[in-house]
């Protein structure tokens, strides 16, 4: 399968991203600069972190008018996999491909920590491969990351099974506590109504290593590629 | 049709029930300092800028226009325009 990581002015975890893809995953990827149009053929595009645009305006708003996203709409329309990390994530919410939006941290610093995340659904191409309530150690580096969605969206988030991690304690419980900016919902990442779109403010590619503490990344990206494996098949 | 040079004044704020925790920072030091008196302290963003249009209506439509697709996320924020009169 194909990877392309989406560079913009701005971006800082693009090289983070393609070397867990490549040298711990072994996979295929590619970065494409944002000015690209989106041409020849990706599996599954990632929109790193870091702060593109230099954050100006709001996370993620100006990223979105950049000439590479009317690709990266139409590539997700088609059905193809966007995966958006951290400014990733706030790009896909700034773009409507992702409900809610994210908003300054509730404790307002900048939080860098490790933390814990349960696995909630895994009937998307993301999650294929964890357990259902599986908890990943993964960090999280960033000071706009509390999820935040009117009501009628949380509840139809709820009924779609939309809500694909929760930050959660040890023991696995979404508490007030284990809950690190604020989220509503203890909420870390979420999906589109299709299943192929997934936003996430923790960082997978810096937990595919056990030098970096974590090797549970990994899960994230087994998944994509285990999903896109099969699709494969089924078209072969 | 002439077209005239207008200032706009832009007032972009967080929607009712989402967290606004500099607000409520901003709050806190202005208790701290003695200004008990005060509550309900909302942070937001403000933007002038000169717009050229054929009328208030044009200019109006167009600046809802800039503010529904980039100025201010509607998911989480609202927003006020005040357009001044053109003429010196």
């Amino acid at each position: 399968m194909r990877w392309g990581v989406i560079v913009f002015p701005g971006s800082c975890d693009e090289q983070d991203v393609y070397d867990a893809l490549k040298r711990d995953m072994g996979q295929k990827v590619r970065f494409l600069w944002h000015k690209e149009d989106l041409t020849g053929h990706f599996d599954c595009l990632v929109l790193p972190g870091g702060f593109s645009y230099g954050d100006y305006l709001r996370c993620g708003a100006v990223a979105r008018f950049s000439p590479v996203m009317g690709g990266v709409v139409e590539f997700a329309r088609q059905g193809g996999l966007v995966l958006g990390i951290c400014n990733g994530f706030q790009i896909l919410c700034e773009s409507g491909l992702l409900p809610g939006a994210l908003v300054r941290n509730a404790g307002l610093q900048f939080v860098c920590q490790q933390v814990s995340l349960r696995v909630e659904e895994t009937d998307t191409p993301f999650t294929c491969e964890a357990k259902k309530g599986q908890l990943l150690k993964i960090p999280i580096k960033h000071g706009e990351g509390c999820y935040y969605a009117d009501p009628a969206t949380l509840e139809r988030l709820r009924k779609n099974r939309q809500v694909l991690l929760r930050y959660v304690d040890a023991k696995g419980k979404a508490s007030p506590a284990a809950n690190p900016n604020g989220s509503l919902d203890n909420i870390a990442g979420v999906c589109n109504e299709t299943r192929n779109v997934f936003g996430l403010m923790p960082h997978p590619e810096d937990a595919c290593n056990n030098l970096l503490g974590s090797e549970d990344g990994r899960k994230i990206f087994s998944s994509i590629a285990a999903a896109c494996a099969q699709t494969e098949r089924r078209h072969a | 049709m002439r077209v005239e040079s207008m200032r706009v004044k832009i007032f972009v704020s967080l929607k009712n029930g989402v967290l606004d925790p500099q607000g409520k920072a901003i709050e806190r030091s202005l208790h701290t300092f003695g200004y008990a008196e005060v509550q309900d302290v909302r942070m937001g963003k403000y933007l002038e800028l000169n717009v050229e249009a054929t009328s208030r209506e044009a200019a109006e439509s167009r600046i809802r226009e800039m503010c529904e697709k980039l100025l201010a996320n509607p998911v989480i924020e609202s927003y006020r325009v005040e357009i001044e009169d053109g003429t010196p």
